[in-house]
Formats: structure tokens, C-alpha cells, sequence
């Protein structure tokens, strides 16, 4: 059975199909996995053992029953963040812990649609604000590739279980690189779909213009499976867009001869890792390889983007956290004197140091007398920030990028320090600020064999190109296949 | 220095947050490091730009209103910490005389 963990799901969904292995003999090959190495790596809040094997079981009655559906029998890992009815939901935070939602979010209910699997809810930053998963109430995630370090966040628990093979692909959100930072230091795909394209209905809110839903995944082919299962349209969702979503699988094999792609030199600062920087060389020359040309193009706002970010995001998350009062669900602790009161002791105690502090930023960036001089100065900016990548597109098909400036960093290396943990996020915020998909793939490794990401994006609802270069990059590429050592 | 530990006091207040002296020492500190970054946008012109709250043009969504199953009393109230009957149970709101 070893040799389970290296397939995609499009292979194993062949052999559940021709009942060469059942979907309950799959689950259980990850359950005794993650028994087995998860107790190092942490990339599990809580393992949903007696519901996978319902679902698994379900899912093999489904296939003897002639059923096909996408993801029928894949075991996933899930981000804790989705509500997922009758199975606590806790955001990574003390606030949460007991919620036991009455409902299925959107994605949630997707996945079922499609017979998926749910091995367990994965560790994340708390309320997803970080990039280290070190902010989580329930303790820190490893990175599988090197235990000192942190395996990127604020979904770093989807991306390690992915890299770890403790699951065959899971479930991430992105608000500021939250999907593709993880997914770059621990050597899988992720990918942020359009603003819009995925509902959001059910997710936990962070910074409701920024939040989006997508995939980690082994491979990129994978990445589409994926994303035919859990795009589209959901009139339960307001911002969700009723715009027809193609089969993303259909992208795979097309090549990109005569694209041009945008390299932008804003993006190629000093600080920048030199193996990132030489992996980033490469990347361009497989571009070009693949019969495409590489451009120069400027995204002059890139400078302001991380500002912007740390204005909007807080602001948002101020107001989507105020409803924690200890009222409705979760944490209440004993003897306060009245509501305010309540409140108070709820709150402070409910949220970790880092969400807090985002409460602080927030609340004081709308606060009367400040609301102009941040969130509006902000808000303009960001249409500044839009604009850069809309006249972009009109030189360029894709723009390529490193993922993160730097490989994984250390386990507590940049916990004191805020703004240098934010930095970490550099590459990755302008995407959310513009709305636009980006795709995180493997392109390589640094000398110490920390692996290194490179990071596509497109126009608005352009996954389909993402998934076009992507796959024509991991296929040319040819990077090394290398697992980490457990 | 742009907020002195008054105006965090007052910020928290204003979330609803009850913080230590330690953690107000902290936050004063940090916050006014994440804040002087920040100010790197007054360095840009933006007069005339509309502001962007949404990346992707989001028009008020309208439905019609009809009445289709919801949750029940029970399922509304099971995560309550505290509740009495089919009611969330909170502490006094209004000060009472004694």
C-alpha cells in the first residue's frame, strides 16, 4: 500500500472505480498515517475518524451502485474554518471551541455532492490571521520538509497534511496568501480563485473583500479536479458571481506557445532568498522554453500594497469579530458583573495575541477623526492597486512571480516582531487586493532542500489560464520529486 | 510617537476589549510601529481616485421574500453557553436601583 501516497486523485479515482481498492481501505490508509506522523507535524486540530469511515463506507456503496462523482471516496483534510454541520468548527481559536454548527457551508456541501471523504479539520492561524501557523489556541503546525520550521499560514495545516501525505488534497482560504505562502514552503499547488468564484457561504470571516476558497493539491491536474467540484455560482452567497464556470481539466494538455508573461520588476527586491532568486531565473527560462515570452511589465503601486493590506484586512476583521460576545455559541467565562462587563471578559480572553491586535489596528483605523487618514486613504489606494494589474493584462496573458520572499522561516523566528511576520506576505497580498486568481507551484528547491514556490496570476476569472501555464510549467519544469523525510 | 496608551485604552474599549497594563504597553509600542509604516501612503496623491471596497463590482443583490424552512428554536439556541428555556441567558444589561 505504500505506494498510495504518491498518487494524484485522478489516479486513485480510477482504481476506486475499477475496485482495486475500496474507499474505506483508502481512509483508513490515512487515518493510520496521520496516527503515525501527525504526532510530530500537527497538522490536525481534530481527526474525524468514525465520520470518514460513514462517508468512505457511503462512498463505496455509491460506486457499486455505477455512482461517478468527482471527488467520490477521496479522503480531504479540511481547513477548521467551514462550517461543517454536527462537527465543532473552533477557527483555531479559544473563542469557538464547543461550536458545533447547525448547518454545511456551501464549499462543504459541494464536497459532498461529490462523495468526499472528511478525514479532519486542519490546524490554521487563529480566525487565519497569520502566516506561520503559530497563532493557532491549539498549538503549532511543522512544516514536514524541516520540524524546526513553521509550514506557512495562516493555512498551514492544510498545506503540510497535503505534503506530509496525510491526506490526498485539502481546503484552504486565502485573504492575503493564506492559500499560496503555505503552499509554496511546503512544496504543493494552491491556488486563490477569483473573488466571487467560490462561495463563501459558511466561511468563517475574516476580511469579507479579501476572503476566498481553494485547493491544495499534489499536482495541478488535481488543482482542476478540484475546482470543478467547489466553483460556481450560490444565490445564498451575495457576492457570489453567476458567471458559467468552464471544466477546468480541459486546461491541462493546451501548452501556452505565444503567451506572453509579465515579469514584473517590482517584484524582484533586494531580500529576496538568492536560491528563490535563481529558482525564479529558471522558472523564466521554462516559460520560454514552453514557447512563450517573458516581458518586462511595472506594477508601480506593488510598493503600498502591503499598507493598504494591513489597513483594510484589520478594518474588516474588526467589524466581522465583534460579533464573539460570548452571547450565541462558543467561550463564556464565569462572573461577570453585567453585559459590558461580559463583553469584555469574553473577548480578552476568547482571542489570542495576534487577533487582538488586529481588533486594535482595525477598530482604530475607523475610529472617528481616523477613518479618512486610513481606511478611505486606504480604499483609494487600493483602486490604484487594481488598476496596475488591469493595464498589466493588457501587455501580458499571465504574470509570474516568486510566492514568498524567503523559504520556510524558523518556528518562533518572527513571532515578536508583527510587521516582519506581514512581510512575509508581500508577493501575495496585491492579488487580494485586485480581486484576481493566483497559482502557487513547486519550482524547485533551496540548497538546504527547503522547497521553493512560484506563483502565476491572471485576469479576473482567468483560472483557466492558470491552470493552462501552471500545468505546462510542472510538466516542463521537471522539477525533482522529492518527499520529506518522516 | 502617533497614540499614546490612553488612546489604546480607548481603542479597546472601543472593541470591546479588556487588555492587561502589559498588553497595553505592547500594543502601544507595536501599534504605533505598524502605524508610521502606514503613513508611507500619504506620500501618494490620490485626489480624485474613487475608493475600491470590492475588487470585483458587486451590486446590492435583491431576492424575493418568501418563507422557506430555517432553523428551529432548539437548533438556534444549542451553542448557547447559557440559556434558560428556548432564551440565551445573559447578565443583568440594565443597572438595577438598589
Amino acid at each position: 500500500m505504500e505506494d498510495i501516497l504518491e498518487l494524484t486523485i485522478a489516479q486513485i479515482r480510477e482504481l476506486l472505480q475499477k475496485r482495486k481498492i475500496s474507499s474505506v481501505e483508502l481512509t483508513n490508509y490515512f487515518l493510520e498515517r496521520i496516527k503515525r506522523f501527525d504526532g510530530d507535524i500537527s497538522s490536525y486540530i481534530k481527526v474525524t475518524e468514525e465520520y470518514a469511515l460513514k462517508m468512505a463506507g457511503d462512498a463505496d456503496k455509491k460506486i457499486a451502485d455505477g455512482e461517478n462523482g468527482q471527488l467520490l471516496g477521496i479522503p480531504l483534510g479540511i481547513k477548521d474554518i467551514y462550517c461543517t454541520k454536527g462537527i465543532e468548527t473552533t477557527c483555531a481559536s479559544r473563542i469557538l471551541k464547543g461550536f458545533i454548527p447547525p448547518y454545511d457551508a456551501t464549499i462543504i456541501r459541494r464536497l459532498k455532492d461529490e462523495g468526499y471523504v472528511h478525514l479532519g479539520r486542519l490546524n490554521m492561524d487563529e480566525f487565519a490571521m497569520g502566516s506561520s501557523t503559530e497563532t493557532s489556541y491549539f498549538g503549532i503546525t511543522r512544516n514536514p520538509w524541516d520540524l524546526e520550521r513553521i509550514p506557512g499560514g495562516s493555512s498551514g495545516g492544510s498545506a503540510a497534511a497535503v505534503a506530509a501525505d496525510e491526506c490526498i488534497a485539502s481546503i484552504g482560504s486565502d485573504t492575503g496568501g493564506s492559500i499560496r505562502q503555505p503552499a509554496a514552503l511546503c512544496g504543493v499547488v494552491g491556488m486563490k480563485p477569483t473573488y466571487g468564484r467560490v462561495s463563501r457561504f459558511g466561511l468563517i470571516a475574516f476580511a469579507s473583500s479579501l476572503d476566498q476558497i481553494g485547493p491544495f493539491t499534489k499536482d495541478v491536474e488535481d488543482c482542476a479536479i478540484m475546482m470543478n467540484a467547489i466553483a460556481g455560482y450560490d444565490p445564498r452567497e451575495s457576492t457570489s458571481v453567476p458567471l458559467n464556470v468552464p471544466d477546468y481539466t480541459e486546461f491541462i494538455s493546451r501548452g501556452i506557445g505565444g503567451w506572453k508573461v509579465g515579469i514584473p520588476k517590482e517584484y524582484f527586491i533586494e531580500g529576496i532568498h538568492p536560491d528563490i532568486e535563481k529558482a525564479m531565473q529558471r522558472a523564466i527560462t521554462t516559460v520560454e522554453g514552453l514557447g512563450a515570452t517573458c516581458v518586462e511589465i511595472s506594477l508601480p503601486h506593488t510598493e503600498y500594497c502591503l499598507a493598504v493590506y494591513y489597513i483594510i484586512a484589520p478594518a474588516e476583521a474588526s467589524s466581522n469579530l465583534a460579533r464573539y460576545d460570548g452571547v450565541k455559541y462558543g467561550f463564556r467565562p464565569q462572573g461577570s458583573i453585567d453585559l459590558l462587563d461580559m463583553y469584555k471578559k469574553t473577548r480578552s480572553a476568547g482571542f489570542g495575541a495576534e487577533v487582538k491586535r488586529r481588533i486594535m489596528i482595525g477598530t482604530y483605523a475607523l475610529s472617528s477623526g481616523y477613518y479618512d487618514a486610513y481606511y478611505k486613504k486606504a480604499s483609494q489606494v487600493r483602486a490604484l492597486i487594481k488598476r496596475d494589474f488591469t493595464e498589466a493584462f493588457t501587455l501580458c496573458d499571465a504574470i509570474l512571480t516568486p510566492t514568498s520572499p524567503t523559504p520556510a522561516f524558523k518556528i518562533g523566528e518572527k513571532m515578536d516582531d508583527p510587521l516582519q511576520m506581514y512581510l512575509s506576505d508581500i508577493f501575495t497580498i496585491s492579488t487580494n487586493l485586485a480581486g484576481i486568481p493566483g497559482i502557487s507551484v513547486p519550482c524547485g528547491f533551496t540548497k538546504d532542500g527547503l522547497p521553493i514556490g512560484a506563483q502565476f496570476l491572471a485576469g479576473h476569472f482567468e483560472e483557466g489560464k492558470l491552470i493552462q501555464i501552471a500545468s505546462a510549467f510542472e510538466k516542463y519544469a521537471n522539477i525533482e520529486k522529492r518527499r520529506p523525510a518522516l | 510617537m502617533k497614540i499614546d496608551k490612553g488612546v489604546v485604552e480607548y481603542v479597546a474599549h472601543l472593541g470591546r476589549l479588556a487588555l492587561e497594563p502589559n498588553e497595553v504597553e505592547l500594543y502601544t509600542s507595536q501599534l504605533n510601529r505598524i502605524l508610521e509604516y502606514m503613513d508611507s501612503l500619504n506620500t501618494l496623491d490620490t485626489e480624485g481616485v474613487e475608493s475600491t471596497s470590492h475588487a470585483v463590482p458587486v451590486t446590492c443583490v435583491l431576492r424575493e421574500d418568501l418563507a422557506k424552512d430555517s432553523f428551529s428554536v432548539e437548533e438556534s439556541i444549542l451553542n448557547a453557553p447559557e440559556k434558560i428555556g428556548s432564551s440565551f441567558k445573559v447578565p443583568p444589561i440594565i443597572e438595577v436601583e438598589e
